[in-house]
């Protein structure tokens, strides 16, 4: 890409910048079809000769499958075909990147569906095709399953005691383990990570004040309305072809093929509209099922799964055990710090408790440091990526520590964050060392808005403050874009678009381009219809895809020269490209319109070329204020107002940056205040939908402010950080910091649902007399 | 979903002799805002559903100096939208204002909302702070149960197979009388009530003492309860702190809810306490001022 220089100003200054499209508010291309309801999704896939398939799910948590008896399920009138575990191929250990989070493929097959065991209630163990829905459901109930039921183990740090229910026989420790600890036994411990910088001891030694806490935070759904859908053909000829709700298509098709053992360019996986992701629409459920089912039968098996299902069985975030000591100068300068991070895996290994660790004092510069990650299994579903996976429970630790140091030691929350906020240069506890960041501006724009600067009166009322990290990916993306003859652009991408990406993507384009964001036509497709494009995660769509898009764009700018070049019939060296303008020599010039009508005359079509695998994606920070009311009697914590500043780097299309802002602050909200897996003593959850796992409605939530801060990514063309991930992060600790201003209380595990806050509020009051 | 058999009869005796032949397999359908959910869920495997919609009495909306008459299938948007009832029985319109969305009230009835019998029911409360009396019709004719009595567990009820809910009768409104229902939900729309209160109470003239009260509560216990107890307190008694304290003490000993993922045993021992004087509170200033006002203060 070196041909065009950066387009990109190295200064925070927005006023350098002289973008068209960058920074404009386009309607995007995609809304008339979702607003009116055109827009395809999963659900709406129907094919002839279509069959309708459903699982039959694990009633236990942890449980041996002595048998399993399909036999009456496959004379049900209408039933054609079942499969178990034994019907998918053998897969071998491998580990496998989904992109946003490591997966081993035969944890994977057998969480598809259980094979020796049931290791969580609503884990697959059989599955169905039908001529309906209805005659599969009634199969179900035919299939006989015996069960030796076996104690669960459901919370992280009973789960890592000696003599705790084991769930994989075969697992050992990985990681730093001690060499006490080496001994070949059976352990839920999968993983122990490990970073140290400067001298911990020393450290502590220096510090006027040392406060250490534990936090618990509760396992949490993404809470996405669409429910997992997939449905697969495999034809005759071995052609498998899969229409599914996902962030990645080629994950899938990476997946299908690993779990069904045929070659990759055998998959075709067709990306629907998707209804939300967050993380949870990486990994595979039903369709390797369905797969087989069609291959059994000879026809397209169609998989919706229900709501209960969706909590029970699809991966959440892990629920945590964070302990985070830090040590302080009486001027507030952090000089040591120490974590102790444990986090649920669900059932299979794989958390993102790596995540966690390089997150936790990721805001900061701590200069001795040690930090510590346990990657813990338990019998709750495999927890899969979500939204800044792992960063919102160890920030629920360092901020809230942090807010008791500041109220100790009398020092102004932000004031704090100014002094000892990471910055260029500083480097994490885990070893990297930051670029230009945005962490202290963040902190700035609270700090002057008009929010902070307001005075907050009432009694139970309070103000809270907190800030937060996510890495933000790279990762590799892929745009076509070809020229069409009356000056528009047809763009093909592989990224599925959840959160406006296609308005984005094609803004880049057309701003390389020097055309409008109208005149591009996205269109994102199939995995046999463009190169290799990753998931839709890590916030990494607008920085990779758009990266991507940039270079496709450069790609038709010098094809565009060339052939103005041969119609002025000079060197190609001789014509320039700028602003949709292209220029030769004795002041020749097209727009960029003029030029596309000429191409179909005048050579080749124009086709445009972009990939991108760059891993520079500017780590973005939030910080965040909110004021909250809390009825002293009920333990009912009300949001008063909440304001969210945050780097973005740049903003390409600000009202979807807003809408990731807000939409992030909302999810962290409800993380922070009522979600939450409420299990019984079996191991069965009790509250499997959404009237009673309650994500916040509307009514729960005032207008949330979305103060956008921009210092440009150096590491892009356009200065694009990822925005998507890191304003889910803050809300849990900067809730709890408010809460204690209103209260007295300090709240050290989430959610903050009422009978939890009433019951601080009451032991509180019974101690002292009144309760503030 | 299990195939089953719909009919839909004109009259009460021909719904009672459906009901009747279909042996407890049959269910009958009003809104079938919970019915259709529990087929669904197979909490239910009904052979017939009834639907009763079309039966007039059971349609029957009257209010006048005898009381008020509800038939067991009117849905709550038209108890909402009715300003009698709402400036009469005005805990009766909250709990219908709350009952699911618009398009729930729309469909649900208040007599599906009482043989549904579920503890945290945001009707029942009002019904039984407002005395009304369940008519029911079976094959062995009609007979009339208070509704603080009709409730026996959870999704349970008295009606016997083959019996029908066909209204409910409310007496009338005594001068400076006012009602209030509420529930504490954890969020602000689209819960089931964690603790329910629902009131109503009777002033002097001078708005200064009480003549009577009736507390109800929902969500503490297997049922919805009348709390006697802590009614008789109010009767005779000056309306000040004292009183409500001392009822708000008494509806909390009858409390014995459980620990479950909507609330703990503590939390909803003390939000007893504390939603009754709220409730209290309201329905005060709606007795004095003759008033409904706004559902919440």
């Amino acid at each position: 890409m070196a041909t065009v220089d950066k387009p990109q100003s190295a200064t925070a200054d927005a006023g350098a910048r002289d973008y068209k499209v960058i920074g404009t508010r386009p309607i995007r291309h995609d809304g008339v079809d979702k607003v009116t309801g055109r827009a395809r999704y999963g659900a709406d896939i129907a094919l002839t000769g279509m069959l309708h398939g459903a699982v039959l799910r694990s009633p236990h948590a942890h449980a041996k499958i002595l048998s399993i008896d399909t036999s009456a399920a496959k004379k049900l009138p209408g039933v054609r075909a079942v499969v178990t575990h034994a019907d998918l191929p053998d897969v071998a250990s491998k580990v496998a990147d989904l992109g946003e989070g490591m997966f081993d493929l035969r944890d994977l097959s057998r969480n598809v569906l259980a094979h020796d065991k049931v290791l969580y209630r609503g884990h697959a163990v059989a599955a169905v095709a039908a001529d309906n829905v209805h005659i599969a459901d009634e199969a179900l109930r035919l299939i006989e399953v015996k069960y030796e039921v076996l104690t669960p183990v459901m919370d992280v740090v009973e789960a890592m005691q000696d003599g705790a229910p084991i769930l994989h026989d075969d697992l050992r420790t990985e990681g730093f383990v001690s060499s006490d600890d080496a001994a070949d036994k059976p352990t839920n411990i999968a993983k122990v990570f490990l970073h140290e910088k400067g001298n911990l001891e020393q450290g502590f030694a220096e510090a006027d004040l040392v406060i250490e806490r534990e936090i618990r935070t509760a396992t949490v759904h993404q809470g996405y309305i669409e429910p997992h859908n997939a449905t697969v053909h495999w034809n005759a000829d071995g052609q498998i072809t899969c229409w599914i709700s996902t962030q990645g298509s080629f994950v899938v098709r990476e997946q299908l093929a690993g779990l069904l053992q045929v070659p990759v360019s055998r998959v075709r996986v067709i990306p629907m509209e998707i209804g939300g992701g967050f993380g949870g629409k990486i990994p595979v459920y039903m369709a390797p099922a369905a797969a087989i089912m069609s291959k059994m039968t000879g026809r397209p098996v169609k998989m919706i799964m229900d709501r209960a299902a969706v909590l029970e069985a699809t991966g959440p975030t892990p629920g945590s055990c964070v302990r985070v000591k830090l040590g302080v100068k009486s001027d507030g300068t952090i000089v040591a710090g120490d974590a102790w991070i444990a986090f649920e895996a669900g059932a299979f290994p794989g958390s993102p408790v790596p995540a966690g660790c390089m997150c936790v004092f990721a805001c900061y510069d701590v200069p001795n440091g040690r930090v510590q990650g346990f990657d813990v299994v338990l019998n709750r579903p495999a927890t899969k990526a979500y939204r800044a996976p792992g960063a919102t429970q160890v920030a629920m630790a360092t901020e809230t520590v942090i807010d008791e140091i500041c109220e100790q030691l009398k020092l102004d929350p932000l004031e704090f964050r100014l002094k000892n906020g990471a910055r260029e240069g500083t480097r994490r506890v885990d070893g990297p060392v930051f670029a230009r960041i945005g962490m202290l501006e963040t902190v700035k724009a609270i700090r002057d808005s008009e929010h902070w600067q307001s005075t907050l009166d009432g009694k139970w009322r309070g103000r809270g403050v907190a800030s937060g990290y996510w890495f933000n990916a790279g990762l590799k993306s892929a745009v076509t874009a070809s020229v069409n003859a009356d000056g528009r652009v047809s763009m093909l991408e592989g990224s599925t678009d959840i959160g406006g990406s296609r308005a984005s993507i094609s803004m880049m384009l057309a701003e390389t381009l020097g055309i409008g964001a109208e005149d591009i036509t996205p269109a994102v497709v199939d995995t046999d219809s463009i190169g290799y494009t990753d998931v839709t995660g890590g916030s990494r769509v607008t920085y990779a895809t758009g990266w991507a898009a940039y270079e496709a764009g450069l790609d038709i700018q010098r094809q565009m020269c060339e052939r103005a070049a041969s119609i002025w019939d000079c060197d190609s060296k001789d014509v320039t490209f700028a602003a949709g303008t292209i220029s030769g020599p004795e002041g020749k010039s097209f727009s960029f319109k003029e030029l596309a009508q000429k191409v179909q005359s005048s050579g080749d079509p124009v086709i445009g070329r972009g990939v991108s695998d760059h891993n520079e994606p500017g780590g973005a920070f939030a910080t965040h204020c909110v004021d909250v009311e809390v009825d002293p009697e009920t333990g009912k914590v009300t949001i008063l107002r909440y304001t969210a500043a945050q780097d973005v780097g740049t903003a390409i299309h600000p009202a979807y940056v807003e809408g990731q802002i807000q939409g992030g602050t909302v999810q962290g909200i409800g993380w922070a205040i009522n979600e939450e897996y409420f299990y019984d003593k079996e191991g069965r959850m009790r509250n499997a939908s959404l009237l009673d796992y309650r994500m916040p409605t509307c009514y729960d939530l005032p207008m949330i402010d979305a103060l956008i801060v921009e210092v440009p990514n150096p590491g892009h063309p356009y200065g694009v950080r990822g925005v998507g991930e890191v304003p889910i992060v803050p809300p849990p600790a900067a809730l709890a910091n408010a809460i204690h201003a209103a209260t007295g209380i300090r709240m050290t595990s989430l959610p903050m649902s009422p009978p939890k806050v009433l019951h601080e509020l009451l032991k509180a009051r019974a101690a002292s007399g009144n309760g503030k | 979903m299990r195939d089953f058999d719909y009919a839909a009869p004109e009259s009460v005796q021909q719904a009672v002799q459906l009901l009747s032949q279909a042996n407890g397999s049959g269910r009958p359908l009003a809104g079938g805002t919970d019915l259709i959910d529990q087929v669904r869920m197979r909490r239910h495997e009904p052979d017939l559903i009834v639907d009763i919609k079309r039966i007039p009495e059971l349609n029957v909306l009257e209010i006048g100096a005898d009381g008020f008459r509800l038939g067991a299938a009117v849905p709550c948007w038209k108890i909402t939208s009715n300003e009698d009832i709402s400036r009469q029985y005005t805990a009766l319109g909250d709990s219908c204002s709350i009952i699911g969305g618009v398009q729930i009230q729309n469909r649900a009835s208040v007599g599906g909302n009482l043989c549904n019998s579920g503890p945290a029911a945001d009707s029942i409360p009002s019904l039984i702070a407002l005395e009304a009396v369940c008519v029911i019709m079976g094959p062995d004719g009609q007979r009339e149960v208070p509704v603080a009595e009709f409730c026996t567990g959870p999704s349970t009820n008295v009606l016997k197979p083959g019996e029908l809910l066909v209204e409910l009768r409310f007496p009338p409104r005594p001068a400076h009388s006012g009602s209030h229902y509420r529930r504490f939900i954890p969020r602000n729309e689209m819960d089931i009530a964690v603790v329910g209160v629902g009131v109503s109470v009777v002033l002097d003239e001078s708005g200064e003492n009480f003549v009577s009260g009736r507390i109800s509560l929902g969500a503490v216990a297997a049922k919805p309860l009348f709390a006697e107890e802590a009614s008789s307190l109010l009767a005779g008694r000056p309306v000040n702190d004292e009183t409500l304290a001392a009822a708000a003490a008494a509806a909390r000993a009858i409390a014995t809810p459980i620990d479950d993922m909507r609330g703990t045993v503590e939390f909803r021992q003390h939000v007893t306490g504390v939603l009754t004087e709220r409730v209290l509170q309201r329905a005060i200033e709606r007795a004095r001022s003759g008033e409904p006002g706004s559902l919440h203060p």
